[in-house]
């Protein structure tokens, strides 16, 4: 029978949710690395023993923590992650150059095929790689060597790279985010980048439709059609059908454009997942309810999912990498909040329960589907 | 020999309680006690100093007999009493305050 394995990483550390195929009774085990911020943990599609979590502190600095068993255990592997040549300078808030600083990771994106190769997205941005199962890691500088890099500019949360998408029909076409310079693309395994970000329009900038310079939050893809991406901006849930090319705004009815999460029904390429969120500054559900959103059209039509969330007194977060989807059918949706809780779907997100509702903030949730 | 306490992140990390000790060859200075310390526990590379500058981690400090020796040079050399081990090296993590 099938199961399922739910990495949280938190603000406090990470624990592991398993549950049969039902994914009606969970087994919490954790925390693993009390204390410490898990930014993410995700598991390798190749071998799901295999399990990579990044670990960090303000004081301690950065560990990427490995596991061969689930997640039973853990063993530290290599946290040296260094600049390739002169680091350079990108701009800084006030638009003066700012030198490059490793600061964290906040995304580790295992190979779809090889469970000793992995991506990471750090802070300051920059795309680092590991075919050792993680003890050395090469910095992907084609990326930040970019002709644009000098001009990126951090947003609120830190210049981070923080999503990594593995084309599954051809591994070396690779999309990638960074806040705040926008979407870019590889089709050469990292070597070369093309910022996609035609279409995007961001008033924060003094250009709005500059090639980079724009807040994406996060982007999303259905294994069966890489072509089509979805993506939810600081403002704006966006759209591309040509690989990033060209991009069309999606955000149709929603309450607020803005969010962090957006992804995608694992067999349904144009049903997908957002929750809005209330901002510039207040970074909360909007009304006092937790709502996802879903469309079934590939964006512009959108139903509020409420069914097992609060919907009222809430205000929480849902940040960017802490919302998965199992491969089940029907899929499981899975999200986790600022507040400690996780919630999950068993119907493709019709009603939802917690899992847990005490942890602390969380950061990233991955989903395992398990033979 | 000299005894060196970590913080206890650090302690659960190197998957030590206590205080731990380590041989330090030549002259005992905070550079030749840190090397020691990484040799022997290699978990703990870049978590007390960067990786390539060596450089204090800005959150850690250093003390011993009752002084702070966080700016102190890396190369001057510990107390008599840290280098023949009746008093530990203490790495200290920042208070949180709150």
């Amino acid at each position: 029978m099938s199961a399922v394995r739910v990495l949280v990483g938190t603000r406090k550390g990470a624990f592991v949710l398993t549950s049969d195929g039902k994914r009606d009774r969970w087994d919490v085990a954790g925390p693993h690395f009390a204390g410490w911020e898990l930014y993410h943990v995700k598991g390798s599609p190749a071998d799901p023993n295999r399990i990579y979590a990044s670990q960090s502190s303000s004081w301690f600095g950065q560990l990427i923590q490995r596991s061969s068993d689930g997640g039973k255990t853990w063993e530290p592997v290599g946290n040296k992650f260094s600049y390739d040549g002169v680091a350079g300078t990108h701009q800084w808030y006030d638009g003066t150059p700012h030198p490059w600083e490793f600061k964290r990771v906040w995304h580790l994106e295992p190979s779809l095929t090889d469970p000793d190769a992995v991506y990471a997205g750090v802070e300051d941005a920059a795309m680092f790689h590991s075919t050792d199962g993680g003890q050395n890691w090469s910095e992907l500088s084609g990326l930040r060597g970019h002709g644009s890099g000098p001009h990126w500019t951090p947003g609120a949360g830190g210049m981070c790279l923080h999503t990594i998408l593995i084309d599954p029909s051809n591994p070396k076409r690779i999309f990638i985010a960074i806040s705040a310079a926008g979407a870019f693309r590889t089709g050469d395994a990292g070597k070369t980048w093309k910022p996609i970000n035609q279409g995007l329009r961001s008033e924060h900038i003094p250009d709005p439709t500059a090639e980079v310079g724009h807040c994406v939050h996060r982007i999303a893809l259905h294994p069966t059609r890489p072509g089509v991406l979805f993506m939810q901006k600081h403002w704006d849930v966006m759209r591309s059908d040509n690989a990033g090319d060209q991009w069309h705004e999606v955000s149709g009815n929603l309450p607020t454009d803005f969010g962090f999460v957006i992804d995608v029904h694992a067999h349904e390429p144009d049903t997908i997942y957002v929750v809005p969120i209330k901002s510039d500054s207040e970074h909360f559900v909007p009304d006092g309810k937790l709502r996802v959103y879903r469309s079934r059209t590939g964006g512009n039509e959108w139903e509020a999912l409420t069914d097992g969330l609060p919907q009222r007194d809430c205000y929480v977060n849902v940040l960017r990498d802490a919302m998965s989807i199992d491969s089940l059918d029907p899929c499981g949706v899975y999200f986790g909040t600022t507040g400690g809780q996780v919630y999950a779907s068993a119907n493709a997100g019709d009603s939802w329960t917690p899992i847990v509702r005490d942890l602390p903030a969380v950061l990233s949730v991955e989903v395992q589907t398990l033979p | 020999m000299i005894r060196v306490v970590l913080p206890p992140h650090l302690r659960t990390l190197a998957k030590v309680s206590g205080e731990v000790t380590v041989d330090v060859s030549g002259q005992v200075t905070q550079r030749s006690a840190l090397d020691a310390l990484e040799a022997r526990y290699p978990m703990l590379r870049g978590t007390i100093r960067d990786h390539d500058t060596h450089k204090r981690r800005a959150f850690v400090r250093f003390y011993a007999c009752e002084e702070d020796l966080s700016h102190e040079s890396p190369d001057a050399p510990l107390p008599d009493a840290v280098a023949s081990g009746e008093e530990p090296l203490l790495v200290i993590g920042a208070i949180a305050g709150g």
